[in-house]
């Protein structure tokens, strides 16, 4: 292996194995992913194949059975399941297919919900933008047409695209080193689609994110530095139908 | 993390629900408190009955029945004392004062009392209390009366009134000494005793109105006038003791229990009505078990209502893990969410208690006689509190348990 010293792993899953239940089948067999700092990667799974289990390794959610797991250069089979929270407050931004948003809170109180959870980003946004309010705010005026909605407001008046920003804005917020989107766009119609790929980029851009997207249309790939199969990451995934 | 900003937000989601469960939280606490209240305030109203007094002399009978009669005007004596042996005890060395009762009569439902002047003087209620009057004065003729407050207020009597008193207690007697109608002279201050439901005669005055009287029939042919040299009573029902000093009490009570013209019973106003109150602590324990019921359901309504909403948060707890929320959050989020619940169910519940005790206060008094004070809650209603914050503690950890078994399932995302 030689890897470049400026490029550091973000993202390193060696054979691992992992089964919900300690009888169950695994899920994931001998699962292999590196991901290095600024890759776009894109990851190519039909649902079956693993790729919420995954997600959730890398999340620090749950730990394999055997193997190693390495986020943004935390052993995660060596740390406790709190310590393993706080890598995932600190360095993860997550966008999922739908249903991200809480719905008692704001569009506001949704995307600073993160800077509540680690002080890390807290600060970043601090830093950036003065406040994690006026963060938000610069997130939610990039993502959005300016001044169309009051963020004051509940989410639930919020079509499903623009609940999908809302999500973008949240992940990003305070600077995460890794944004992990699961299906963003497969709830939304093809212009919407278009356009939150744009904005996604153009945040990454700005933002020097590491992003590692999930998906099961091939449409965007090309957009990616590099595409990964679920069945060469997962030696169980399923072939998909 | 400020989980109290989430929890209060969440609550707020469910607002209806929340409500509900707030305001059985509420209800239960006014009961607990409320029934504490009224206990500790019947409490100490009713050993506040009498006070000053060291021994209430009576027939030999039970130390309750006693009491109940001499100072509640509850039941009536076996036995009546002789006069000899009352003034014979009352000029005993030690003995400061000595009040005579003498009961029997009643008027319109009320007790009526033969007693001495003395009476207004030394009857002593409450904190060391004396009895006043709202207006008129002590009886001085044969045929004065004294009224308490409620006689006063129920039957709408004011001073110069006439009274007919009926012979034996019952509300509708029908021998009634309807040849010696009593004028009411005074009217005695509120004092929240057995004192405002008497109608206070001189010992001469019971003996005038059974002049002519054998027992309780109404002798037709004799008739003799009444005057002041044949009022002298025979015998008395009981009669109040004040003594010089407290350290010859127990000596006189032997005194009197051995006494060998008849048969006496010397008690201790306090201890007597210690023990009749412990007699009611039956009561007493089953209104507090039944408020203990009332908040054990409002926290099993609160606990069902926080598990039946759980499942709908399943989605609602995986975004809060994937935004970097740990197991501790969430349990602490619906922990958090039950304590605050509860919180506000107890400071409504105190609201609403205090509004209705200040509101009902009057009512209570004028109709049972009993003023509940508008205290802060002590060191034992406090103690209530924190125990009702501690079960909800306790409660909120069984939802919290679920939410931590659901999100190890979870994950990061509801398969729904």
């Amino acid at each position: 292996m030689n890897e470049p010293v400026s490029k550091p792993t973000l993202i390193r899953l060696k054979k691992v194995d992992f089964a919900w239940h300690a009888q169950a089948k695994l899920t994931i067999k001998s699962g292999n992913l590196c991901v290095e700092e600024h890759e776009h990667v894109f990851i190519r799974g039909a649902s079956g194949s693993g790729k919420s289990t995954l997600l959730n390794i890398i999340g620090g959610i749950v730990t394999p059975q055997r193997g190693q797991v390495e986020i943004v250069g935390h052993d995660f089979c060596q740390l406790q399941a709190l310590q393993r929270d706080r890598v995932r407050a600190d360095h993860i931004g997550f966008i999922f297919q739908q249903f991200n948003l809480i719905p008692y809170l704001s569009i506001l109180e949704n995307v600073t919900l993160p800077c509540r959870f680690s002080k890390l980003r807290r600060d970043n946004a601090i830093e950036r933008s003065g406040s994690v309010i006026e963060e938000a705010m610069y997130l939610l005026n990039r993502l959005y047409t300016k001044g169309q909605f009051s963020f004051q407001r509940t989410t639930s008046e919020l079509s499903v695209g623009q609940q999908q920003r809302v999500a973008a804005a949240r992940a990003l917020i305070g600077q995460p080193q890794l944004i992990i989107a699961d299906e963003p766009t497969s709830s939304l119609d093809y212009d919407a689609r278009e356009a939150f790929m744009d904005l996604l980029f153009d945040e990454l851009k700005l933002s020097g994110s590491t992003l590692l997207y999930v998906s099961h249309d091939p449409t965007h790939q090309h957009l990616f530095n590099r595409v990964a199969d679920m069945s060469v990451i997962n030696q169980q995934a399923e072939v998909a139908l | 993390m400020n989980l109290r900003l989430l929890a209060q937000k969440s609550l707020a989601s469910r607002r209806s629900t929340a409500i509900l469960t707030i305001v059985s939280i509420a209800v239960s606490v006014i009961l607990l408190l409320g029934v504490e209240k009224v206990r500790v305030n019947a409490k100490s109203s009713f050993a506040n009955t009498i006070s000053g007094t060291d021994l209430i002399v009576g027939a030999r009978s039970g130390s309750i029945q006693l009491l109940l009669y001499s100072v509640f005007r509850i039941g009536s004596a076996t036995n009546n004392i002789s006069w000899k042996s009352y003034q014979h005890i009352a000029q005993q060395k030690g003995v400061k004062w000595t009040i005579p009762i003498s009961l029997g009569d009643s008027h319109r439902g009320f007790r009526v009392m033969g007693t001495s002047r003395d009476y207004f003087s030394v009857y002593q209620y409450g904190e060391k209390r004396t009895l006043k009057f709202t207006s008129g004065k002590q009886f001085e003729a044969v045929f004065d009366a004294v009224i308490g407050s409620e006689v006063a207020k129920t039957l709408n009597y004011s001073i110069g009134d006439q009274v007919i008193i009926s012979h034996g207690t019952g509300s509708a007697s029908f021998t009634q000494h309807k040849d010696k109608p009593f004028v009411i002279s005074g009217i005695l201050e509120h004092t929240g005793t057995p004192v405002d439901r008497t109608v206070h005669v001189s010992l001469a005055g019971i003996e005038a109105m059974h002049i002519n009287w054998n027992g309780a029939v109404k002798k037709r042919k004799t008739s003799k006038v009444v005057t002041e040299s044949n009022l002298q009573p025979e015998s008395i029902t009981a009669f109040l003791v004040g003594l010089d000093s407290k350290i010859v009490s127990f000596k006189m009570q032997r005194y009197i229990n051995d006494y060998a013209g008849e048969p006496l019973l010397a008690i201790f106003p306090g201890i007597a009505l210690h023990e009749l109150w412990s007699l009611m602590s039956v009561a007493e324990k089953a209104l507090l078990i039944i408020s203990l019921f009332v908040v054990v359901a409002a926290l099993t309504g609160m606990l069902a209502v926080s598990l039946a909403g759980l499942n709908e948060r399943r989605r609602e707890v995986a975004i809060l893990r994937s935004v970097g929320a740990s197991h501790w959050h969430i349990m602490g989020l619906l922990i958090t969410e039950t304590v605050l619940l509860t919180m506000i169910g107890i400071i409504i519940g105190l609201i609403m208690l205090y509004s209705s005790i200040w509101v009902a206060q009057p009512l209570i008094e004028k109709n049972y006689g009993l003023f509940i004070p508008i205290t802060a809650p002590n060191v034992r209603e406090l103690g209530m509190i924190s125990v009702l914050l501690a079960a909800s503690f306790l409660v909120g950890l069984v939802p919290a348990y679920f939410a931590y078994k659901n999100s190890l399932a979870d994950g990061m995302s509801v398969r729904s």
